[in-house]
């Protein structure tokens, strides 16, 4: 089947998928740019803030950002196979990631099912409404990056657009950065 | 990478020169980044132990920053990626500083020369007043449900 002109053109001299990925990300600087900023003017604002952080798990937090940088390193790892037109290989590198995916959401759910249990819910004050909607928005992206990382793995297994590999790697290590700035600021900052 | 992603397959596996490179260079960073985060994961706790909360920022906050640049830079390929490409994510930062200069001073200010946020210090005050109570903080919640 023929592909769309709009996926193999390239005005910018960036293939246009990249370019795409890159527009999407600019758009999620955003996105959470505004939700952390706006939890550091309230966490600066409200010293209370640091009491009520004061019950997040650090531990947990710690693994789940150690878990994060290893499926980032995989993802790169996917890539380069991918460059060397090793699509098999790239497809493994790719499930390895989704593990750290799977990981990742499972330590969120016992966290959270811990810290709902004990009282901490999303209605309970400002912060945990924060903790909630932030460390949730980012989950809810680590759902989206597992589940079309599964998709492309499944190409590339066979050899088929080995690019997707690189556009899916570039999101993932963003939301791999994300997380970096959410753990001392959701974690550290007591 | 071409767009359609076969160009590469047609050249076949282990031809590059600079394959190894390529790993080494992407484990180096790895390890660089576990080492960097053993640092922002223990020196908060040292800086919270020596009451210097200076140590704490830099461990945590500024490690973060390298944390981010090595991955944007090494992982997400920024360093070799066009420069329009970082000239449009720049700009998003950008707005979010521009966001976060317009709005904190009515976050952050609970008072100014003409007006006062009375429910925000109420909340503050409760909030201290709550916390020196019950510093485990689970009976508030525990009455809560």
């Amino acid at each position: 089947m023929a592909k769309p002109i709009a996926t193999t053109r390239s005005v910018t001299t960036i293939p246009t998928g990249r370019l795409a990925i890159w527009w999407v990300l600019a758009s999620e600087v955003v996105i959470f740019g505004g939700l952390l900023a706006s939890y550091i003017m309230h966490r600066l604002g409200h010293p209370e803030f640091g009491d009520y952080a004061a019950h997040t798990n650090t531990w947990i937090g710690g693994v789940n950002t150690l878990v994060l940088l290893t499926s980032s390193y995989f993802a790169v790892r996917a890539h380069n196979e991918a460059e060397h037109g090793r699509g098999k290989a790239a497809a493994n590198w790719l499930y390895l990631t989704c593990l750290g995916a799977v990981m990742f959401l499972c330590i969120k759910s016992f966290e959270w099912t811990h810290e709902i249990k004990e009282g901490f819910t999303i209605t309970r004050n400002a912060f945990w409404s924060f903790y909630y909607v932030a460390a949730g928005l980012h989950a809810c992206h680590v759902i989206g990056g597992g589940i079309i990382m599964l998709i492309v793995a499944q190409a590339a297994k066979k050899n088929q657009d080995l690019q997707r590999v690189e556009l899916i790697g570039i999101y993932w290590h963003f939301v791999d950065v994300v997380w970096i700035f959410l753990f001392p600021l959701l974690y550290i900052a007591k | 990478m071409s767009a359609d992603g076969k160009t590469e397959a047609k050249h076949g596996a282990g031809h590059d020169p600079h394959e190894a490179d390529h790993v080494k260079l992407y484990t180096k960073i790895y390890l660089y980044l576990v080492v960097l985060f053993i640092i922002s994961f223990i020196g908060p706790f040292v800086g919270a132990a020596v009451h210097s909360k200076a140590l704490v920022l830099v461990t945590a906050f500024g490690i973060a920053l390298v944390k981010a640049y090595l991955v944007c830079a090494h992982f997400m390929h920024l360093n070799i990626e066009r420069r329009y490409i970082g000239y449009l994510l720049t700009t998003t930062v950008v707005f979010m500083f521009l966001f976060y200069a317009g709005v904190s001073p009515d976050v952050m200010e609970h008072h100014g020369r003409n007006w006062e946020n009375v429910a925000a210090k109420q909340e503050t005050a409760r909030a201290l007043r709550e916390h020196a109570l019950h510093p485990e903080g689970h009976e508030e919640a525990a009455a809560e449900h």
